[in-house]
């Protein structure tokens, strides 16, 4: 496969950044989209050049360290799939490949396609945990979870923290987030005692940290690599009011 | 399995060779309110929202006492201006109704513009390519929406409370005006007002069910809400339509 990439570098935060165009010839289509842009970087280092800079970690879709937008769309058009799962066969030979970072003044580009997600961390350290003495694991059916809560506990759960949500929101938002971390503790036992200041404090630095507000598009599901439901940001907003 | 490259035509600069720096962030101010937050605002929307959706529903059952004749659509009218009359002057409740309406407008307009001025700030450098990936067109038009539909209210006030720019003018008994005005020698207006109509229809799709969502009782009941939402928002165009087409095509005389 042959292919021309329009990518966007910006050599560190102070930078404007542009958009420079590359073509990358023999590409395997059972290359990764990340393997690609690694093959395409070391031709850049044999040159002299810079190689593009990009967040990866496991590549195997679990880490949430990957993420730029793809054609326009976060992590690609292939649904419920993180960057690095991506598979260059879903791309037809002498396509043209737009790679952008994600775009959200919380998250400030560091260089290239990398940003600083510490927003995220952030909204964690707010109240996404639970106070309790840890001690060793209790016995897995010491407190009674009811099926239904235990499967949408889990598939919030599921959130890797990537930011496709922000990326893809036309309001910039970080609600699906942090509702799926807010959700996955909301409907469990321990989550309980600390459940709406959780919610409370975990909402107000979301804004602190200048995210938008969500308008309810739903563009942050469609592109979830772990598919979280927009129904747990009704979960959040339910909380969210009772704490207020 | 081999890959070469070619350099493209342009290729990006080299940086030096410093270790890159940590972006500096400060810590952001904590709103202080509740109507400052984010959520405070839509919750602002949901209510206004549902105040003007409870208008609208009155509003098209009024409108559709046409059907009944002219006399019934004219007692409605000055049944509203005299509801509970002797106990209180004429048209307390009504003014009382259109200045709640007028706040819900208002309040309903600050958030969105407070909403919208936040989600610019949120994302200051714009994709070059971006493609959206949920499905609905009501969704993409619900800003601009709202400014078309209080340009259309402006219109529809001075052509059918104040019958400013009505055949009738403003002395004149309502269903005169209602009449008068979808007459089929001014088709343009009723096009007009078939085109707003649609356009309430389409933000209220997304807005009833947006209202649901940002109240937090769309949690359990996502499947049954958003249809609830689309049905409710056909069903007040179809009731909005039926006495203008009417009218045009002679129905109602």
């Amino acid at each position: 496969m042959n292919l021309t990439l329009n990518v966007w570098r910006q050599k560190g935060p102070e930078d404007a950044g542009r958009m420079v165009k590359y073509k990358v010839k023999d590409v395997s289509p059972d290359m990764s989209f990340l393997e690609m842009l690694d093959v395409l970087n070391e031709r850049l280092i044999l040159d002299g050049d810079d190689p593009i800079a990009f967040d990866h970690d496991c590549r195997e879709g679990i880490c949430g360290m990957c993420g730029m937008v793809i054609n326009g769309v976060a992590h690609g058009e292939q649904v419920a799939t993180t960057t690095c799962q991506l598979h260059m066969r879903h791309f037809e030979d002498g396509a043209t490949i737009t790679i952008e970072p994600w775009r959200a003044a919380p998250f400030p580009v560091v260089k290239d396609l990398v940003v600083d997600r510490s927003a995220f961390d952030r909204i964690i350290q707010a109240g996404g945990f639970i106070s309790v003495p840890a001690g060793s694991a209790p016995d897995a059916h010491s407190v009674p979870v009811r099926k239904d809560d235990a499967d949408a506990a889990f598939d919030a759960a599921t959130c890797i923290g990537c930011g496709a949500c922000v990326a893809a929101c036309p309001n910039g938002s970080a609600s699906l987030f942090t509702a799926a971390k807010i959700t996955h503790l909301s409907l469990l036992p321990q989550g309980q005692p600390e459940r709406l200041s959780r919610a409370k404090a975990m909402v107000e630095q979301m804004d602190a940290e200048g995210f938008g507000g969500c308008t309810n598009t739903g563009e942050c599901t469609a592109v979830c690599p772990k598919g979280i439901p927009l129904d747990t940001i009704a979960k959040m907003n339910a909380d969210f009011l009772k704490a207020n | 399995m081999t890959a070469t490259i070619e350099r493209g035509s342009a290729t990006a600069p080299v940086t030096p060779a410093t270790p890159p720096p940590t972006p500096v962030r400060k810590p952001g101010k904590k709103p202080t309110s509740f109507l400052g937050s984010s959520n405070g605002k839509k919750v602002v929307m949901a209510v206004t929202g549902a105040i003007m959706v409870s208008f609208l529903v009155l509003h098209m059952l009024g409108n559709l006492k046409i059907f009944a004749g002219r006399e019934s659509f004219n007692e409605y009218a000055h049944w509203l201006r005299t509801l509970l009359e002797p106990f209180v002057p004429y048209r307390t409740v009504l003014t009382l109704l259109e200045i709640g309406l007028v706040a819900a407008v208002v309040l309903h307009m600050w958030a969105a513009i407070s909403l919208a001025r936040r989600a610019h700030k949120a994302r200051p450098v714009k994709y070059v390519a971006k493609k959206s990936q949920a499905t609905g067109y009501a969704t993409h038009i619900m800003r601009w929406g709202g400014v078309t539909i209080v340009i259309f209210l402006v219109w529809h006030l001075l052509d059918l409370t104040f019958g400013v720019v009505n055949p009738k003018g403003f002395d004149s008994l309502p269903a005169d005006r209602m009449i008068a005005g979808f007459d089929p020698t001014r088709w343009w207006v009723t096009l007009f007002y078939v085109v707003a109509v649609v356009m309430v229809g389409l933000h209220l799709r997304h807005g009833l069910w947006s209202m649901f969502q940002t109240l937090g009782w769309a949690a359990k009941r996502y499947q049954v809400l958003k249809p609830a939402a689309a049905l409710l928002s056909a069903v007040l165009v179809v009731g909005f339509l039926a006495p203008p087409l009417a009218i045009m095509i002679g129905i109602v005389k």
